[in-house]
């Protein structure tokens, strides 16, 4: 049932245009390939297209805005099927944030539903999770460090610092990669388009055991099998996450930000 | 339907064997409503003494598990027939002590390290509701080894932050088993505290003894050197190199010492459930001046071994010690790889109470010895 509804999620999901000329607020991520966790046959780099990136995940006072104007993704208004029980849980009240320095924090406990329909009321559209990990491979002063081993401890450092309390700081407090993006890592996890790709995906037959399987290597030491790098532990916790949400999941760690452009749009 | 009594020369042809083995999965598969004690005689009599288990005891009633934390076991069952074992734990990420002075952000079953001890009976039928505490930054899973079924119940068990997963098994296998967290990365979520121990009762029971308890040792490999302080956390390189900056019982230094050591009296019988979550090492687990009488081997159901002074738990891995306790004193837990209790926290005490008994021990002459003739 699920699967078929994000089938027709996507599908008919409106050709996201994104608006003619992208505001400040996001930034453009040149072409590339980066080195995927799992998936490619051989263990070959996956090509990603041009897009753009929102600079910082969408705060609680973005999308108080949105359900301003989109009642239906109120909190007391929210279809069951469209978002958990958690949604937007920390809020005072259905149009109601918090103080300001709230409405600076990452909007969190929002469903994927929640967030694509955020994103394509932008004209955007939610990152897939090739277009993110591909961004946030980057560092400060170089565009593909996702695998240098420094890079990798001092993101697991970063995860690992994130608080215990469940609030999370205001956006903006991370490092500012290369194309101008922030708080990739170390603030909220982020929701992608194709999070689960085993779900919302028919091709798995052509990735073989490696996209097929995927299921079953984040849940167990099995897990190092097949994948690119197995000391890469903040790429495993992002694997894992994604691989127990479905798409009216929420959690208090769980934001996303919008892309445009790019070969999903 | 061919009748399961067969009578086998000996030696065995091979061909004997592989018709019995069809002649067996035949009457599994189609006679399901044939009794399972027609079975025995004729699993004693295959070739290798392998049962294959069918989990068909009558389920009579229902009861929530009780939980315990670290030392305390559950107390004994005493119940005499399989009923249904609903077994409620949540995941929660916090700091904690793992030495004086020394913090640590751990991911526990229950709150505590090791997580909460789980006791059923053979038979059972365990309804596990696994939750994961909304303010955790993490997925959660649980792979039981007392588990038959995928990934030990962590495919079926994984687990966001605010939510639930519930998964059923039927305790097939008698023994004392680890569980811990499955979720990738693995080796992180088990060295930041992700385990514990669920026992499954043989259906007669354990031998009735006066003092039970839960002893988990674990590694914990921290930035900072052994015993720095302040908030530490998880070096990733120490782990892969499998040099552990913390070695512990029940998930921190002086867990089991001072005013939180064991008790006993002399003349009890102590039953030692003793885990070990690794997640690299194999523990060398000796109990300073005592002996253990029965030696549950790697935590299975029957008594493998007596007289024993040292045993080994592989990573994962369990046993169950039993041993009387003759003489008053501190008798000391160690993982007698001894650097490790030296220099890296193995170290645990149980008290024992009483009167001295100079048969049993008497120092007779040297430095400590006083004119009362003890230490």
């Amino acid at each position: 049932m699920l699967h078929f509804l994000l089938s027709l999620a996507i599908a008919t999901a409106p050709s996201a245009k994104p608006s003619a000329k992208p505001s400040a607020t996001m930034a453009r991520i040149p072409a590339g390939s980066y080195q995927p966790l799992y998936g490619t046959i051989g263990g070959a780099p996956v090509a990603v297209t041009s897009f753009w990136l929102d600079r910082e995940p969408v705060t609680r006072g973005e999308y108080l805005e949105f359900v301003k104007r989109s009642p239906a993704w109120r909190r007391g208004e929210v279809r069951p099927l469209f978002a958990g029980a958690g949604y937007l849980s920390a809020w005072r009240g259905d149009i109601d944030a918090g103080d300001a320095t709230d409405r600076r924090r990452p909007v969190t406990e929002i469903s994927w539903f929640a967030a694509k329909a955020y994103c394509e009321s932008k004209g955007k559209r939610l990152p897939t999770v090739d277009e993110w990990e591909y961004a946030a491979s980057a560092s400060e002063t170089r565009a593909t460090v996702g695998r240098d081993a420094g890079f990798i401890r001092r993101i697991l450092a970063l995860y690992a610092a994130r608080p215990s309390d469940g609030i999370l700081p205001p956006v903006g407090g991370g490092f500012r990669n290369v194309y101008g993006v922030r708080d990739m890592h170390g603030l909220a996890w982020e929701w992608t388009l194709d999070f689960n790709d085993v779900m919302v995906s028919d091709d798995s037959r052509e990735s073989g055991s490696a996209a097929g399987g995927r299921d079953h290597k984040l849940f167990c030491a099995s897990a190092a099998i097949g994948a690119s790098d197995p000391s890469n532990y903040p790429a495993f916790m992002r694997y894992a996450f994604r691989a127990g949400l479905t798409g009216r999941s929420t959690a208090r760690t769980l934001g996303f930000r919008c892309a445009a452009g790019g070969a999903a749009s | 339907m061919t009748s399961p009594r067969i009578h086998l020369p000996a030696p065995f042809p091979l061909s004997k064997i592989v018709l019995v083995s069809a002649i067996a999965v035949a009457t599994l598969t189609a006679a399901t409503t044939v009794a399972w004690r027609g079975l025995p005689s004729f699993t004693a009599r295959n070739a290798a003494g392998i049962p294959v288990r069918a989990a068909n005891d009558k389920i009579v009633g229902e009861e929530v598990a009780v939980l315990t934390q670290a030392p305390d076991v559950p107390p004994p069952i005493t119940r005499s027939y399989s009923t249904k074992v609903i077994v409620n734990l949540e995941v929660i990420e916090k700091p904690m002590r793992l030495a004086d002075s020394v913090e640590y952000t751990m991911w526990t079953f229950g709150g505590s390290v090791p997580g909460r001890f789980i006791r059923v009976r053979e038979g059972d039928l365990v309804e596990f509701h696994l939750k994961n505490a909304p303010n955790s930054t993490m997925p959660h899973n649980i792979d039981l080894h007392a588990v038959t079924g995928p990934g030990g119940g962590a495919k079926a068990s994984l687990t966001v932050p605010g939510g639930e997963s519930v998964f059923s098994f039927t305790a097939m296998n008698p023994g004392l088993f680890v569980y811990h967290c499955a979720t990738s990365p693995v080796p992180m979520h088990m060295a930041n505290g992700m385990y514990g121990m669920i026992l499954v009762e043989p259906k007669g029971g354990l031998p009735k003894v006066d003092r039970e308890f839960y002893v988990m040792q674990s590694e914990f490999y921290t930035k900072g050197r052994y015993g720095e302080h302040g908030m530490q956390m998880l070096d990733m390189d120490k782990g892969i190199d499998e040099k552990p900056t913390y070695v512990v019982f029940n998930g921190a230094v002086a867990a089991l010492t001072g005013d939180r050591a064991l008790q006993a009296k002399v003349g009890d019988r102590v039953r030692l459930f003793v885990g070990n979550a690794g997640p690299n090492l194999t523990s060398s687990f000796h109990v300073i001046g005592e002996i253990f009488d029965n030696v549950y081997s790697e935590g299975g159901s029957s008594v493998g071994e007596h007289n024993v002074g040292t045993t080994s738990i592989p990573a994962g891995g369990s046993t169950i010690v039993e041993f009387g306790v003759e003489q008053p004193g501190d008798l000391v837990l160690v993982d007698h790889a001894i650097f490790r209790a030296f220099n890296k926290g193995t170290l645990g005490i149980l008290h024992v109470s009483g009167d001295e008994n100079a048969k049993v021990f008497a120092a007779i002459k040297g430095i400590g010895v006083t004119a009362k003739g003890g230490e």
